[in-house]
């Protein structure tokens, strides 16, 4: 396989987007990482999406974003696995490279979540309908189904809950791009409204529009692209059971700490050598649960970890230095990509100020549902 | 010059409190009264619809003027809870009021916003000269769905306003309107409840228009948000015109007259103008007064107005929007609420 690197970025700010359409939101993103890399064509383009046929009624996302953009006759598809669409579309573009297929290939995410459609609902069939939808839980319920179960074993507080929201708003009050660039205190966090107990209004990640895109090449062209090139050292991806209920330990996401393994192995490297890392927290509980399974804390130590200030800007493992999905926003299809957008922008020294100093090699933690499926990727200066 | 000669206000007396609903529902009450600022809000009762409000509301509109209704050439009533879809509400409230049948009149309909329509359109008919009076009333029975948030809000009140030519209580300086296809909230014919595209309310729809609106009017009066003693907005809930109100640079002081929406509830047609009620029920001569309305669908009207020195002379001819609301109450549980809005379906 050929070595590959990252040359372009681009994405749209994450909020409620309400002049943007889908289309929109695409077409912003790819054409920035476009610029960003002063490419004019493309080989390939993997469009990662969740929900766009349920949320705005709009299917078959590779034809179309390809037309958009004005590359009509380029391969397109869409790649879809739930929240973790974006991480599964840089791995396609990323194996579509490194196989000498292609040489310019766009991975891209998007979604348009806030145009009038049930959204819980809509996220709920990320869940398995027959063993969990169908009995009425949605997502915020699963998730709370974790944080008790982590609760019940590892003795995980509400305190550490917040430390969690309250690290990644003040990473996100950094970024220009978050939906939500400001601060929030513990005592807010738990006073905030009851959403599924234990969790709280500002324990869960927003209902976000936007897009992100990044351009992929061989590294031995990279120079004709972009100055700071990042490489992708790897990738790995891994499935679980659907329904929580079927784990073995629903306080464990197996799946992640399977593809990050994977991704650690492919790589040559293991977690003490991640000096950033952007992982789903797509409710406070998620992060403890991947910074255990990714193994940068011991099982059962992530909430203390993260009081401690192990996780924040200027600590041992800086986690979500963008703000998270938490602060910056989750536009499920996007999340995955825009988080590749983050590390690009660390391990290039452009992070302004949420810059790691000295970042040399950055993870990405991408994941679908309540964590039935996993994609990390591992980054690396050049 | 034409300007507002009498203006009157009504709200029914019962009250449900938001607790009451949030319990009924398994809400939390405390992220209720923090999240949408409403305390209580007022419920019609069985025998009190649009049509009774208005006639409230023209009474003492008609009380502050001290004309002889006969002289009203224009009524315009302006409601989305009309109790006829078909068969208009103002020739029940003309009639009652001993206005016409020498008169112009018309049902408004324009969201939440329909009450200022009717004031405006009343205010232009005097102002052509076609009319020597003409009434504009605001009121609503406003409907929101069981367990929708607009439940807490929604509540049943209007107010009236009579323009003229002389012996004006309150002066018209300009008035606005700022109107686009923005399909936040509807209710499609012979449905109950209204829907609403969440937070699509927000931003995009009322903050837009109400700032667009009230930016516009400002610029062509040329006046600062700091000349205004009162300023008033639509109030879907207790947050959002406060919140309109400090993107704009108003001072929660001028907002704090007008801002009824506490304890009275959202009146929809009724909200704005019984805010401005509720000022003109205080405000002293030469006084500088701000209004603008929010209807969804979209749009907004703005009127800046001047308090004369007859206004303090004609106000206790009426009861005040103060009186109303602080006044007697009856506090209903959600079972007489769920009774008195008609939620609970009978056979014939």
């Amino acid at each position: 396989m050929r070595d590959v690197a990252i040359v372009g970025v681009g994405m749209t700010p994450f909020g409620e987007l309400w002049e943007s359409s889908l289309r929109d939101l695409f077409v912003d993103a790819a054409s920035l990482a476009l610029r960003d890399a002063g490419a004019d064509h493309l080989d390939a383009i993997y469009v990662g999406n969740m929900a766009g046929g349920q949320l705005v009624g709009q299917e078959h996302l590779g034809p179309l974003m390809a037309d958009q953009l004005g590359m009509r006759g380029v391969p397109s598809t869409r790649v879809e696995s739930a929240c973790a669409s974006g991480g599964a579309a840089l791995r396609a573009a990323f194996f579509e490279v490194a196989s000498g297929a292609s040489d310019l290939v766009l991975a891209s995410g998007v979604e348009k979540m806030n145009d009038g459609a049930d959204v819980t609902g809509v996220l709920a069939t990320a869940a398995d309908q027959e063993a969990e939808v169908y009995h009425g839980i949605t997502f915020p319920g699963l998730y709370a189904m974790i944080a008790r179960a982590h609760m019940a074993a590892h003795g995980t507080t509400l305190e550490d809950l917040a430390a969690v929201s309250v690290k990644n708003h003040r990473h996100g009050a950094l970024n220009p791009k978050a939906q939500f660039k400001q601060e929030v205190t513990a005592e807010q966090v738990m006073a905030s409204s009851m959403v599924a107990d234990p969790l709280r209004l500002l324990h869960c990640s927003p209902v976000s529009d936007g897009a992100a895109a990044v351009l992929l090449c061989p590294l031995d062209r990279a120079a004709e692209f972009c100055d700071k090139p990042v490489k992708i050292r790897a990738s790995g991806m891994a499935t679980s059971a659907m329904a929580l209920a079927d784990r073995h330990d629903p306080a464990f996401l197996d799946a992640v700490h399977l593809a990050g393994n994977r991704a650690f192995d492919m790589g040559k490297v293991g977690p003490r050598d991640i000096d950033v890392a952007e992982v789903h927290d797509c409710f406070a509980i998620a992060e403890l649960c991947v910074l255990e399974a990714l193994c940068f804390t011991e099982r059962g130590l992530a909430g203390e970890a993260t009081r401690a200030g192990e996780t924040t800007l200027g600590g041992r493992i800086p986690i979500n230095t963008s703000g998270g999905l938490k602060s910056k926003g989750h536009p499920v299809g996007a999340t995955g990509v825009a988080q590749v957008i983050e590390i690009v922008e660390q391990l290039r020294g452009e992070a302004g100020a949420r810059q790691v100093k000295d970042a040399v090699v950055g993870l990405t933690q991408n994941m679908g549902g309540s964590g039935a499926s996993a994609v990390v990727h591992i980054f690396e200066r050049v | 010059m034409a300007g507002i000669v009498g203006y009157g206000a009504f709200v029914p007396r019962n009250r449900i409190t938001s607790e009451e609903i949030a319990r009924q529902w398994g809400k939390d009450p405390a992220t209720i009264r923090r999240g949408l600022m409403l305390e209580e809000k007022s419920v019609p009762g069985l025998d009190e619809d649009t049509i009774t409000i208005s006639v409230e509301a023209g009474r003492a509109a008609l009380a502050r003027a001290g004309i002889d209704p006969q002289l009203v050439g224009a009524l315009y009533i302006g409601s989305e809870s009309h109790p006829y879809a078909v068969k208009p509400s103002g020739t029940v409230v003309a009639e009652a009021l001993g206005i016409g049948p020498s008169v112009h009149v018309a049902d408004f309909e324009f969201a939440c916003k329909a009450g200022t329509e009717a004031m405006f359109v009343a205010l232009s008919v005097v102002e052509s000269g076609r009319a020597k009076f003409a009434m504009g009333i605001g009121a609503d029975t406003s409907q929101g769905a069981p367990n929708d948030a607009l439940e807490f809000s929604a509540s049943a009140g209007g107010a009236a306003y009579l323009f003229g030519q002389d012996h004006l209580l309150v002066d018209v300086v300009d008035t606005y309107s700022f109107t686009s296809d923005t399909p936040d909230f509807w209710r499609r014919e012979g449905e109950f409840y209204p829907r609403h595209g969440g937070r699509f309310t927000g931003e995009p729809a009322y903050f837009k228009h109400v700032t667009s609106a009230t930016r516009a009017i400002l610029d062509r009066t040329g006046f600062k948000p700091g000349d205004f003693r009162y300023v008033v907005f639509h109030m879907p809930n207790g947050k959002f015109p406060l919140a309109a109100g400090k993107q704009m640079g108003f001072k929660p002081e001028q907002l704090e007259t007008g801002w009824v929406v506490n304890t009275m509830g959202n009146t929809y047609s009724g909200s704005s103008p019984t805010g401005l009620a509720a000022i003109l029920d205080v405000a002293d001569p030469d006084d500088l007064i701000l209004i603008t309305s929010f209807g969804s669908g979209a749009g907004s009207d703005s009127f800046v107005l001047r308090a004369t020195a007859l206004l303090p002379e004609r106000r206790g001819r009426a009861p005040t929007v103060r009186s109303m609301l602080d006044g007697r109450r009856t506090y209903l549980t959600y079972g007489e609420y769920a009774k008195y809005r008609e939620k609970i379906l009978v056979n014939d």
